[in-house]
């Protein structure tokens, strides 16, 4: 029992930590630029597809870094031909808009890599079980916890102290007096969302070792992570990181009680969540409300 | 622009808006008359009108309360499944199902309206979505209940008896259209009518200037919510034929796509007209069933439909021709 209680615990801090990823991607370009990028599960699985196919050519572990910025390209490519337009109009079509995306990008993948899941090698080192009695605790998924934790680390740090991400928390506060202050904001909204993007190709790629590709991999992680954010507090990418940990965790632990509730259960913390505190665990009144 | 919007809602129909009026409705009526020799079927017809009343239904709320919801699904969804859920376990009436189907849509919008309206914008839509996805994860985990993935099938749409009368809506197809189109006829004379009405006219301040009709007196929240609710009310109504329609109450229904697809419709037809919705919801229903039969890749072209709409005509196909004319 205690292993099968320890199993879901660290499969839901797994999940979580997917929905982190995705959500903290989601959230940086919500919080900046008030989109909400429902491609953004789509760019995921264009992170997991692309290691699949460079992978083979150059090696998994350039493949790592290389299918993010990948797919960070061609994200920073949409967002300057089409996303850009929309920012100064109702939210109305920036939903739409990449609500087109999202069929548009989920086609090309099922018509390139087919309907079927592909699975994304990885190498043999990283699949080991390290415990005989806690088989689940293999080389890959410690790999995948330390990968996480180091991007997420590395992107506070980035946040807190370079000037790029200075700017970027200056501008969810405040994008008019940054504006004022002579910093090129469309710039500094491009690069945010290439950042967001860049995220979810990381989680594609990781994704796609855990549980294989296919073309609509990232639409079971989308919502958890818009609640996520919401659980969190909208505004604070703090709060999302909790949020995504949390809803991970509380869907795996009941998973073990009760199967078919884990989908529910995460919808019944962000309702009782919002009916407790409304602005989310760490998020700040007056953002975005 | 937006004073001239206020005014063709508001002023009396010139007599170019008697003829366009007389026209649609004129079209409506006939419209299994004549849809099979473009080559549509007569549930296509139907399938438009029930859209339509879905997408003019959430424009209540988008377009003339200028509050967007993204979750406009659940509540269409929630229609479905109260109709189906009626017929299969409780009742032979048609009636009452889709008055059960209307009454639990609306119940629930009236529920979650009043979690989410103290929110704008773009948060606001984001737990529209939210909200909305609980009611898919409770039909597709309720296996028992609801049939789950498989969604809700064992349930037929039965005849009407009105009296000595009975009105066949069970097995021929034309005589269900003219049942959806009094249903149609009915919701859109009372959205009309609201519209007008003094309510109607404080839905649109807010729209126009929120923080002006704060000053005004208006109690914002109150009147988002009540919009919400009755917009989510139409939607329902609009979902509960979509029941008797497929005899079949499918969990995609509640899915946050199809949300998606009825804020499209709106857009499309545009979103500051009364009648733009149903233009768009016909354009979109009846692209999606062709694409969808030629292609396999039909979600790119229903992709590229979001993202020529929104970078091209913002304003939806009626906005577009007003201006043409104008210009």
């Amino acid at each position: 029992m205690l292993t099968l209680v320890l199993f879901n615990i660290f499969n839901g801090v797994i999940l979580g930590l997917f929905y982190v990823l995705m959500a903290l991607g989601v959230a940086l370009i919500l919080n900046l630029s008030n989109v909400i990028n429902f491609a953004h599960g789509n760019f995921l699985a264009l992170g997991g597809y692309f290691a699949f196919v460079l992978g083979p050519i150059i090696g998994y572990w350039p493949a790592l870094l290389v299918a993010p910025f990948a797919v960070a390209l061609i994200g920073l490519i949409i967002e300057r031909t089409m996303i850009r337009r929309v920012y100064a109009r109702d939210p109305v079509y920036s939903l739409l808009l990449t609500f087109g995306l999202a069929f548009i990008i989920q086609d090309i993948c099922r018509t390139v890599w087919g309907p079927n899941g592909l699975p994304l090698s990885v190498p043999a080192a990283l699949g080991q079980p390290l415990s005989s009695e806690f088989f689940f605790f293999t080389g890959y998924r410690l790999f995948l916890i330390t990968v996480v934790i180091v991007a997420v680390i590395v992107l506070f740090l980035f946040l807190r102290f370079s000037r790029m991400g200075t700017r970027i928390r200056a501008g969810t506060l405040d994008m008019e007096t940054v504006a004022a202050l002579g910093i090129n904001v469309r710039w500094l909204r491009s690069f945010n969302f290439a950042l967001g993007i860049f995220l979810a190709g990381l989680a594609g790629v990781l994704a796609g070792g855990q549980i294989g590709l296919n073309p609509n991999m990232g639409d079971d992680l989308l919502m958890p992570s818009f609640i996520a954010i919401i659980v969190g507090g909208v505004g604070s990418l703090t709060g999302t990181l909790i949020g995504g940990v949390l809803i991970g965790v509380a869907a795996a632990v009941t998973t073990v009680f009760f199967p078919s509730g884990n989908e529910v259960v995460i919808y019944l913390i962000m309702t009782l969540v919002l009916l407790i505190r409304p602005r989310g665990l760490l998020g700040e009144e007056g953002l975005l409300t | 622009m937006s004073t001239t919007t206020i005014g063709a809602v508001f002023a009396r129909p010139a007599r170019s808006n008697w003829v366009s009026l007389a026209l649609i409705w004129l079209v409506l009526i006939t419209m299994p008359l004549w849809i099979g020799a473009v080559g549509g079927y007569t549930a296509l017809a139907s399938r438009v009108l029930i859209f339509g009343l879905a997408a003019m239904g959430l424009n209540f709320l988008l377009g003339f309360t200028g509050v967007m919801s993204f979750g406009h699904a659940a509540y269409f969804g929630l229609g479905c499944y109260g109709t189906g859920l009626m017929l299969r376990y409780v009742t032979n009436s048609t009636l009452l199902a889709v008055l059960a189907g209307i009454v639990l849509g609306t119940l629930a919008g009236a529920l979650f309206g009043a979690l989410i309206v103290r929110r704008t914008g773009v948060y606001f839509a984001m737990l529209t979505i939210a909200f909305g996805q609980i009611c898919y994860y409770i039909a597709y985990s309720w296996n028992d209940f609801t049939g789950g993935y498989d969604g809700l099938r064992g349930f037929q749409r039965q005849p009407i008896g009105i009296g000595p009368w009975v009105i066949d809506i069970q097995n021929n197809g034309v005589t269900f259209y003219y049942f959806v189109f009094v249903v149609f006829a009915l919701c859109i004379a009372l959205m009309g009518l609201l519209l007008r009405s003094p309510f109607g006219r404080t839905l649109i301040a807010i729209r126009e200037n929120q923080r002006r009709a704060r000053f005004l007196g208006i109690p914002i929240e109150r009147h988002v919510w009540l919009s919400f609710t009755i917009s989510t009310f139409f939607t329902a109504a609009g979902g509960a034929l979509y029941a008797l329609l497929n005899n079949f109450a499918d969990p995609s229904t509640l899915y946050y796509v199809i949300s998606g697809d009825i804020v499209i419709m709106a857009v499309m037809g545009g979103m500051r007209s009364f009648w733009g919705p149903l233009i768009g919801a016909a354009v979109f229903v009846v692209l999606q069933d062709t694409i969808s039969s030629m292609t396999v890749n039909w979600m790119s072209f229903i992709g590229l439909v979001f993202v020529i709409v929104v970078l091209f005509f913002p304003r939806g196909i009626l906005g577009f021709i007003r201006r043409r004319a104008v210009a």
